[in-house]
């Protein structure tokens, strides 16, 4: 049974990093700020997601796995938030072009 | 060669080159957001050092507190960006070679640094039990050294004279200029309703951990003056005005209740800050609830700066 | 090579850039953004002792980890009165910077 946590662990952790990777590139290679933006928004909900979701097997308890998941929720409500600031920020400085 | 160390290998490289990358941009906004992921890499560094309580004190002060300050100077001086001139070639080479030297003494110094490293901590984990705590970190702030902690208190206390100090006669007492404020509708003023409250259970819970578990007063504290700052940035509440009591009373009441305890230990004890035997727990906790709201209201009221105005705007 | 070493080595060469920082860049605010970088590189150095001295079931030995959070708390009032007095500066002048060949300075803070 742990064999198979710890195989559904690395796949998981592996996935995570892969779309935290492809955000990566995202930001550096867009060429302006609302494809960035847009970009970034996988690696907030997809990456640390599946980062979470692969950690949760090893969490301690079920609060350790609540505060996982508050983690999660918590970059989630942040990246929001960030993503709207910045693109209203970009629209009235016409970056969007 | 373990897979950690190849990934703290990768941690320390990412860790200079955000550095260098800090000291070598122009744009001063670019190097306040590097600035920040400096000090939140550094934080994992501190995890990788076994060092939790650091951690968080780097991440919450060090990473975000020092950012947002450095944002709101960087947006008052915007008009003069990029004036001044950057120093010759030859002093740059001199300067490089001055910090080159000094770098390479420090790595000498880590280097030969003795293989029984003499420490504490045994010293320090014999008498934990004494203390009634659990985190010993916590123990050494608030038993061991508490005096060190209770002059840190103090001196966060002066420098927020010495910060409204430097306020326009005119305007002493008054309002501390916030430069930037969110729009009405902004969605900012959304986050600022609904974080606040999850933010001071977060805060209240870092201090209450502390006592056995990595957390405590100034990580706590600083969570909760985020929050506040958070508030006030959304005008949800408006910046207080330095005269007013409440405000004052809310910044003396840790270092007052403190010192206290402190002159409790003469009486009930053998000595300054010296805690009767049986009572350290519950007199620490309280020491440190009391410290926690005025770290922060006192990191708050730092970030927010001297007195601009005589009266609400 | 062990963990501590590395960072201790990385403490060491932060404590070099934040330096160089210090003293070429010509911007008081950038001064100070180099300034706390060297602090971190010192506050790291102190981590590599505290890491080293593991004994007695702990992980670290925790006097250099209190005084190393006693220190960014410090960090951070001198950094708020720095930036403070830089502001209250060019409210003043007019001028936030400071050249390293700068050797003309008028008595009331002018520059010639």
């Amino acid at each position: 049974m742990t064999l198979a946590f710890d195989i559904f662990t690395v796949v998981a952790v592996s996935a995570g990093s892969f779309f935290f990777m492809a955000g990566t590139v995202g930001l550096l290679r867009f060429p302006d700020t609302m494809t960035r933006l847009h970009a970034l928004t996988k690696v907030d909900n997809l990456g640390l997601g599946l980062i979470v979701v692969g950690l949760l097997p090893r969490a301690e308890g079920l609060l350790g796995a609540l505060k996982l998941l508050s983690v999660w929720i918590f970059v989630q409500l942040a990246g929001a938030i960030v993503s709207q600031l910045v693109a209203r920020v970009a629209r009235r400085e016409g970056r969007h072009t | 060669m373990t897979y950690v160390f190849v990934f703290e290998v990768g941690l320390a490289a990412l860790l200079l080159a955000i550095a260098v990358w800090t000291i070598v941009v122009r744009a001063t906004f670019a190097a306040i957001v590097f600035f920040m992921i400096y000090g939140l890499l550094a934080a994992i560094v501190w995890v990788r050092l076994f060092a939790v309580d650091v951690a968080l004190t780097e991440a919450a002060i060090g990473g975000g507190l020092t950012g947002m300050l450095m944002l709101g100077a960087a947006a008052r001086l915007r008009e003069i960006e990029n004036s001044g001139e950057k120093p010759g070639l030859p002093m740059r080479l001199a300067a490089g070679m001055l910090c080159t030297l000094i770098s390479a003494a420090l790595g000498i110094v880590v280097f030969s640094l003795p293989d029984v490293a003499p420490t504490l901590a045994p010293m320090a984990k014999a008498n934990l039990a004494q203390t009634g705590l659990g985190n010993p970190v916590a123990a050494v702030l608030f038993a061991y050294r508490a005096f060190d902690t209770l002059l840190e208190k103090v001196v966060l206390l002066l420098a927020l004279v010495g910060v409204w100090s430097l306020a326009p006669d005119r305007v002493w007492g008054g309002v501390p200029g916030f430069r930037v404020y969110a729009q009405p509708s902004s969605i900012l003023v959304f986050l600022a309703q609904l974080l606040p409250p999850i933010g001071i259970m977060i805060g209240v819970y870092m201090f209450w951990t502390g006592a056995s578990y990595p957390g405590g007063a100034f990580q706590g504290g600083t969570v909760l003056a985020a929050m506040w700052l958070l508030v006030m940035i959304a005008r949800l509440q408006p910046v207080p005005a330095i005269s007013l009591r409440p405000l004052r009373l809310l910044l003396v009441v840790g270092p007052v209740i403190f010192i206290a305890i402190g002159l409790l230990g003469f009486v009930l004890a053998d000595a300054f800050l010296a805690y009767p035997a049986g009572y350290s727990k519950p007199l620490i906790i309280v020491a440190e609830a009391t410290l926690t709201l005025s770290i922060g209201v006192t990191l708050g009221l730092l970030v927010a700066g001297p007195p601009e105005w005589k009266t609400q705007q | 090579m062990n963990s501590a070493t590395l960072f201790g080595f990385c403490g060491a060469i932060l404590v070099g850039l934040g330096l160089f920082g210090l003293i070429t860049n010509p911007q008081l605010l950038r001064k100070i953004l180099a300034f706390n970088v060297l602090g971190t590189g010192v506050f790291l150095l102190f981590g590599v002792i505290a890491r080293r001295g593991a004994a007695a079931g702990l992980e670290g030995d925790p006097v250099p980890q209190a005084l190393v959070i006693t220190g960014i708390v410090v960090a951070f009032s001198a950094t708020t009165m720095a930036v403070v007095l830089l502001l209250r500066l060019y409210q003043e002048t007019g001028e936030a910077t400071i050249s390293p060949d700068d050797t003309s300075a008028g008595t009331d803070g002018s520059r010639s």
